[in-house]
């Protein structure tokens, strides 16, 4: 394979998310990570990416701003609150930027959903692990069902997988999937729980989404959401639907299972795995456009 | 004797036991009735707590709002609590406007190890001013030491007392008095203990928790709770005085608040029913029951069954959604036809 020319990021966060996603850029044919930036040169995170050779810095925003030149995609792996903070500096900066935390400053971006709808933009947000596991169905519901009235999900996730900042937003994930609930299936109201298991051997991220409609239509949505998985798995490999769409006690409910691909954290952290592979799907859409649409076709994620 | 401090979730656990349908008129009346014998903290809400009205652990026939404002104006002198989980309560969303309401004593919960999430929502209340407990659920799930730590977390953030919850039902005297006296020993704030009746153990629980140095009591009228219930508050409240405990009480009032509960608003006096029993030795949160049986009706799956595989799995309190996956995994795997359980 010839070598084109690869897109330089940064990653900013280097804790569980920002060390997961370095280890997924490494394998892009589009992205190269030319920074890896954290708070302190102890970290785990920081180590590791020293480990594989990747440039690394304790300065957090500054180091990225201070390497001005480089990079043209920024991942901001840190947490909702340093996002607001971060944003308005990278946007003078003329960064591209892609939000892992659930901020919401950007356009919500998921990319089996409206992800050409999002290249245009300086600032996407990925939603939550939570969001990107079940809009794309979500989606399909609102499309399907008529007179849609009501969307909850609940969302387990292992206790291991969730790092001090995933648990100090708790309540700005809820806020972000929620939006992006309404958003894309256009229910009139919608609700999100966000359960921590601490069980071992650890729990698969699993995601049940519960819908209340009228008259049911399970045939047409079982069709779609079919069709919507293979879509997903082609960036998220471990996504499956583990149980209907059913209705059971007057509930329309899909259950959906998301194992990762074991890169930083076992593959028990489907959560961390399918925000991380949504963002890179949208990065490397991004480095495509601009460096070699004509091949474009090509490439598929393994 | 020492001052026991006896809290009352009546309305909040109770609603557990009628699908979370307790009306604004029970509400009104168990508060006036409790608040006369002289309740010191009378907890309102959803099951689960603040802004758990949902599909996954049911829906609430009135709002937060409406319950609050309606126990505010009935507790004239005892205080208002809530129980709150962060996961599903947000502070801008549901805790700020109930602090507006009137809200005396936020109780905030999580699941045992992972009292990392409570600091924000406690060290919110304490910006407010109000009175702020940690709440560890489900403790059968955790050693001592263990439990310490996340308590002492739970302090670190601003919490003025720790309650230890037996969501299960599954400890016995022993279990609960080592991990109270662990925790008076390690905190500098006052420790309580939450119990349910699965394996009859509420009260002797209680009072193991007390002799270890706990001076924070739950107690619902009749034990109208989730599963097999919780210690009844009317038969703690008279323990406690034959004891020679001090709580404030008045014995007579809290028994015919209790009688009032019983008319108004339990419809069925807990008991110690089968699946209770296996619910306390399977170890899974006492609010499932109604859900398993349910479930377990619609997959024609033994609920026994069901019980045994979500405590092997290490289900815990919110993840009622799994009840269908295993109701569902046990009626595909099972090889030959069993007899219907309803």
């Amino acid at each position: 394979m010839t070598r084109r020319k690869m897109v330089p990021v940064a990653i900013l966060g280097s804790g569980n998310i920002g060390t997961d996603l370095l280890l997924k850029i490494q394998r892009s044919p589009w992205l190269e990570c030319k920074l890896f930036v954290g708070r302190n040169l102890s970290s785990p995170g920081l180590a590791k990416a020293s480990s594989l050779g990747v440039p690394i810095s304790s300065n957090s925003i500054d180091g990225i701003l201070q390497d001005a030149s480089d990079c043209e995609i920024v991942f901001d792996a840190t947490s909702a609150r340093d996002h607001l903070r971060h944003w308005p500096l990278l946007q003078k900066a003329g960064k591209r930027v892609i939000d892992l935390t659930p901020a919401k400053v950007g356009k919500m971006c998921i990319p089996a959903v409206n992800l050409e709808e999002c290249l245009a933009e300086q600032n996407v947000n990925m939603v939550t692990c939570g969001g990107q596991a079940s809009v794309p169905l979500i989606h399909l519901i609102g499309k399907t069902q008529k007179d849609l009235e009501y969307v909850e999900i609940v969302s387990s996730i292992s206790s291991r997988s969730a790092g001090p900042a995933t648990r100090i937003n708790i309540d700005e994930y809820i806020a972000t999937t929620e939006s992006a609930i309404s958003l894309f299936s256009g229910a009139p109201r919608a609700k999100v729980i966000l359960i921590l298991n601490p069980a071992s051997p650890c729990i698969d991220m699993q995601t049940t989404i519960f819908a209340k409609v009228p008259d049911p239509r399970i045939e047409p949505l079982a069709l779609a959401m079919e069709k919507m998985v293979a879509t997903i798995r082609s960036y998220v490999p471990g996504y499956e639907i583990i149980l209907g769409p059913i209705v059971e006690n007057g509930r329309l409910v899909v259950m959906v299972r998301v194992q990762g691909m074991g890169d930083y954290l076992p593959k028990y952290a489907g959560n961390l795995d399918i925000i991380n592979c949504a963002a890179i799907a949208y990065a490397e859409a991004c480095a495509m456009k601009s460096v070699d649409v004509a091949s474009a076709q090509e490439v598929t994620r393994a | 004797m020492p001052k026991i401090l006896i809290s009352d979730p009546t309305l909040r656990d109770g609603n557990h036991a009628v699908q979370h349908q307790l009306t604004l008129e029970q509400v009104a009346g168990y508060c006036a009735a409790a608040d006369a014998a002289g309740v010191p903290i009378i907890e309102v809400g959803h099951g689960n707590g603040l802004a758990a009205s949902s599909l996954q652990v049911g829906e609430s026939s009135v709002t937060d709002r409406e319950m609050l404002v309606t126990a505010r104006k009935n507790l004239p002198h005892s205080k208002l609590g809530i129980h709150v989980m962060p996961g599903f309560a947000t502070i801008p969303r549901d805790l700020a406007p109930a602090i507006d309401i009137g809200v005396d004593v936020i109780r905030v919960a999580c699941h045992c190890s992972e009292a990392d999430i409570t600091q924000r929502h406690i060290g919110y209340v304490r910006e407010r001013g109000r009175q702020v407990f940690g709440v560890l659920m489900m403790t059968h799930m955790l050693d001592k030491d263990r439990l310490a730590e996340e308590a002492q977390k739970m302090e670190s953030y601003g919490a003025e007392a720790i309650m230890i919850m037996d969501s299960a039902g599954a400890f016995l005297p022993p279990d609960v008095s080592t991990r109270i006296d662990t925790l008076v020993r390690i905190l500098h704030i006052p420790v309580g203990f939450h119990a349910h009746n699965n394996l009859g153990m509420a009260v002797a629980n209680s009072i193991a928790a007390l002799e270890s140095g706990a001076t924070i009591l739950d107690g619902t009228a009749r034990g109208f709770g989730a599963g097999a219930g919780n210690t009844q508050l009317e038969l703690l409240v008279a323990v406690l005085h034959k004891m020679g405990y001090e709580t404030g009480i008045d014995l007579y009032k809290i028994l015919d608040a209790a009688d009032l509960a019983e008319k108004n608003m339990i419809p069925v006096i807990p008991t110690i029913k089968s699946i209770s029993i296996v619910s306390g030795m399977a170890g899974v949160f006492s609010g499932f029951a109604k859900h398993v049986q349910r479930i377990s009706a619609q997959f024609k799956v033994d609920p026994r069954d069901v019980f045994f595989e979500l405590g092997r799995r290490g289900i815990v309190a919110g993840q009622e959604d799994l009840i269908i996956e295993v109701a569902n995994q046990l009626s595909t795997r099972r090889a030959a036809p069993v007899a219907e359980v309803v």
